[in-house]
């Protein structure tokens, strides 16, 4: 019992750091510059492909830098040459423009890279056992993981909080015209926003790549769960995503443990149940077996209790 | 004068069509996942079917007609495959492909059932080369299906005369995915190992939501908690590769028992700590054979590369056995073929196949198979393959059927 509690706790860390890595850079560029970005799973994924190739030619180090750069380059190819002139049509434009470019992405991933999943091995770095526990043993990529989403938590704090490129960020934001009556670059800003949040998006997808399938239906896999993350922890809010993410990933985590359904706790409470019961079908569904849905139950209950999220401003 | 020429253009267009149906040839429609998260397998499928009716169509077509593969996208999704099949039949299809999922199974062959009773005359008929689930050759049987893949149970009796001779299997533990297959192997799995081993333990019976999950770590954790020594699952495309990856990385020390550990992937996933612990159940594999078939060998030069893994032998067998019924047959007409087809037998490389009569289910030779190193044929390059424990012959894979069909007339 104690043994299945610790890696389920274990494992819901690890997997609500990966959800955080993917949730950090859409929540910049959407705290940062109003715009949901649909397409931030298929950078991410497209990070995971970039990691792949790059690794091929000069091995997996180089390419968890390489790849994140080439994504944030991306980014700002995105906002420079696309995103900029959808800006004045509004934010339905924009969300339809990023919208399209997801299925751009995808289709441009399927071209050069087959529909079937890439080899995207484990580099043999990071390939060994970190610790074991109870018998089990816990991969030191993951680890890796670890570190690197905790980095990021702490790198966009400190940029945005404490650097003097934060407040021009956060002033070209609030007051643009200002900002940029004072001499700052506005659009340039805005371009430098879309690069990092892309690139944190490319640096999960290196990670993310080999932890899960790198294929072109990737994109699609991590999409929804992202928005949850983003609403459950309140739009715009790092912090919140942060709390999110460890909450579901917890939260899912446990739920797979637990095997018990509601005909365990009506009968805890007295009732007798048995299978001519009216929605038996239903009642004696475990927990366990729903537990991937347990992010969008989340999701619905603070839409209707609290639409702001844990930390975000104002209603979703 | 715009008018006019609307009428011009869909006169050409009447006559382009009318051309079309001119030139003698059989329509199939092809009735499968060609986006989204199915289209890799449904692609592949796609690409075998059109390998052996062009080897057909090569020698001469059936009759003397041609046969023309007609692909529809149906996403895997029940009713989006209905609007095709109407699509299908509209274009003049007499023959429907199908096999992702069985779900859209179960959905079309209910509709080509009632499109039957309503239209004599224009019968179409259903072959049916993945859909496992028993049902479709049971209680839902009908004279237009015909199953050429083993069902859920048959494979689950192979892999159980396997597992009850291993005496060092003694805890099983169960995870499928929950639908309607994944019940299917689960329930299979209980029955058949309590009749045939009644002292092995399963020690969890898990369902886990269809090609949702992305970390199975959590599922991992569970089974080692267990004690399992094996685990069997019918788990297929990424919730197989997932699941075994995650074993691989905390070290899970299982016999992996599957239906479909051969999927694209999983093997370069799991990679050598799979060999001597991943098995499958399958009708072929590389090395069943000492030599590699001459069709795969024609159909690897074909279609190079990784995503292009032969894995359909299944449609060898249909469409040699379609084009055997039609010559007997002297006819391409859907009813006389069914009729040609129904106990059909026919010797393959691998042994004896059989079309069962009264309920429309194949027989055929079934491999169980453990992952070897350095075998004579390698699966994705990995350098790792299948090599043979068991093999069971066709007639020996026949279940019980409570299939009672109509047929026609």
């Amino acid at each position: 019992m104690l043994e299945l509690a610790t890696f389920s706790l274990l494992n819901g860390i690890v997997y609500g750091l990966l959800l955080f890595m993917l949730t950090s850079g859409l929540t910049l560029i959407f705290s940062m510059m109003g715009v949901l970005n649909f397409a931030h799973a298929s950078v991410f994924m497209l990070g995971a492909y970039l990691s792949y190739q790059v690794g091929l030619w000069v091995g997996f180090w180089p390419a968890l830098v390489i790849a994140p750069l080439l994504c944030g380059l991306v980014g700002a190819g995105i906002e420079r040459y696309g995103l900029r002139y959808v800006h004045k049509s509004g934010h339905v434009a924009e969300i339809l423009f990023t919208f399209g470019l997801s299925y751009l992405i995808e289709e441009l991933v399927t071209m050069i890279w087959g529909r079937n999943a890439v080899a995207n091995n484990v580099p043999a770095a990071v390939d060994f056992p970190l610790f074991t526990l109870f018998g089990s043993t816990f991969p030191a990529y993951k680890g890796l993981m670890m570190v690197i989403s905790v980095s990021m938590l702490v790198f966009l704090w400190l940029a945005l909080k404490r650097t003097r490129m934060g407040l021009v960020i956060q002033a070209a934001l609030s007051h643009p015209s200002m900002a940029s009556a004072l001499g700052h670059d506005v659009p340039g800003v805005f371009m430098l926003v879309f690069a990092i949040g892309s690139g944190l998006a490319g640096l999960a997808g290196v990670i993310g790549g080999f932890m899960l399938l790198t294929q072109p239906t990737l994109a699609h896999a991590v999409g929804p769960i992202v928005f949850v993350i983003v609403v459950v922890g309140g739009l715009g809010s790092l912090a919140g995503a942060f709390i999110a993410s460890m909450l579901i990933g917890i939260l899912q985590t446990f739920a797979v443990a637990i095997d018990y359904s509601l005909v365990d706790l009506l009968r805890a409470l007295g009732f007798v149940i048995t299978r001519s019961t009216p929605s038996y079908e239903f009642l004696s569904i475990k927990v366990a077996t729903v537990a991937p849905t347990v992010p969008y139950l989340l999701l619905v209950l603070f839409l209707i209790v609290r639409p702001r999220g844990f930390l975000g401003k104002r209603d979703v | 004068m715009a008018r006019h020429e609307h009428r011009v253009v869909s006169l050409a267009l009447a006559a382009a069509l009318f051309a079309g149906s001119a030139a003698a040839e059989v329509r199939i429609a092809f009735i499968d996942p060609l986006s989204g998260g199915g289209a890799a397998t449904g692609i592949l499928a796609q690409k075998t079917h059109q390998f052996y009716i062009d080897t057909i169509n090569a020698a001469g077509g059936i009759n003397g007609e041609k046969i023309e593969l007609m692909s529809f996208d149906n996403k895997v999704n029940p009713q989006e495959s209905l609007i095709q099949l109407k699509k299908a039949i509209d274009e003049g299809a007499r023959y429907v492909v199908q096999g992702n999922g069985s779900a859209v199974a179960l959905a079309i062959t209910e509709a080509v059932l009632k499109h039957n009773e309503r239209n004599p005359g224009k019968e179409v008929l259903f072959f049916n080369y993945a859909a496992v689930d028993p049902d479709l050759t049971n209680d839902k049987c009908n004279f237009w299906h015909f199953r050429f893949d083993a069902d859920a149970d048959m494979k689950m009796a192979a892999m159980t005369s396997v597992i009850a001779k291993d005496n060092r299997i003694k805890r099983v533990y169960l995870i499928n995915q929950d639908y309607s297959f994944g019940k299917a192997v689960a329930a299979a799995a209980t029955k058949m190992l309590g009749e045939k081993r009644p002292d092995i333990k399963i020690v969890g019976d898990e369902l886990h939501p269809l090609q949702k999950v992305q970390d199975f770590s959590p599922y991992v954790a569970k089974i080692k908690a267990s004690g399992a020594d094996t685990v069997i699952t019918g788990n297929w495309s990424n919730d197989m590769v997932l699941l075994i990856k995650a074993g691989k990385d905390a070290g899970l020390k299982v016999n992996w028992e599957t239906y479909y550990g051969g999927t694209a992937g999983s093997v370069t996933a799991i990679g050598e700590a799979g060999v001597d612990t991943l098995k499958q159940v399958s009708e072929w594999h590389k090395n069943a054979t000492p030599e590699l078939d001459a069709t795969v060998a024609a159909f690897d030069k074909r279609y190079p590369g990784k995503e292009n893994e032969y894995s359909y032998w299944r449609a060898k067998t249909m469409w040699e056995m379609f084009a055997a019924a039609a010559k007997k047959a002297q006819s391409n007409d859907p009813v006389k073929v069914a009729r040609a087809i129904e106990g059909m037998k026919m010797q393959t490389s691998l042994g004896e196949v059989e079309m069962r009569a009264d309920n429309h289910q194949i027989l055929q030779p079934l491999y169980v198979s453990t992952l070897a190193k350095a075998p004579k044929y390698d699966v994705e390059g990995s350098g790792l393959g299948w090599k043979s424990d068991a093999k069971v012959e066709g007639k020996d894979t026949a279940l019980a059927t409570s299939c009672k069909m109509e047929r026609p007339r």
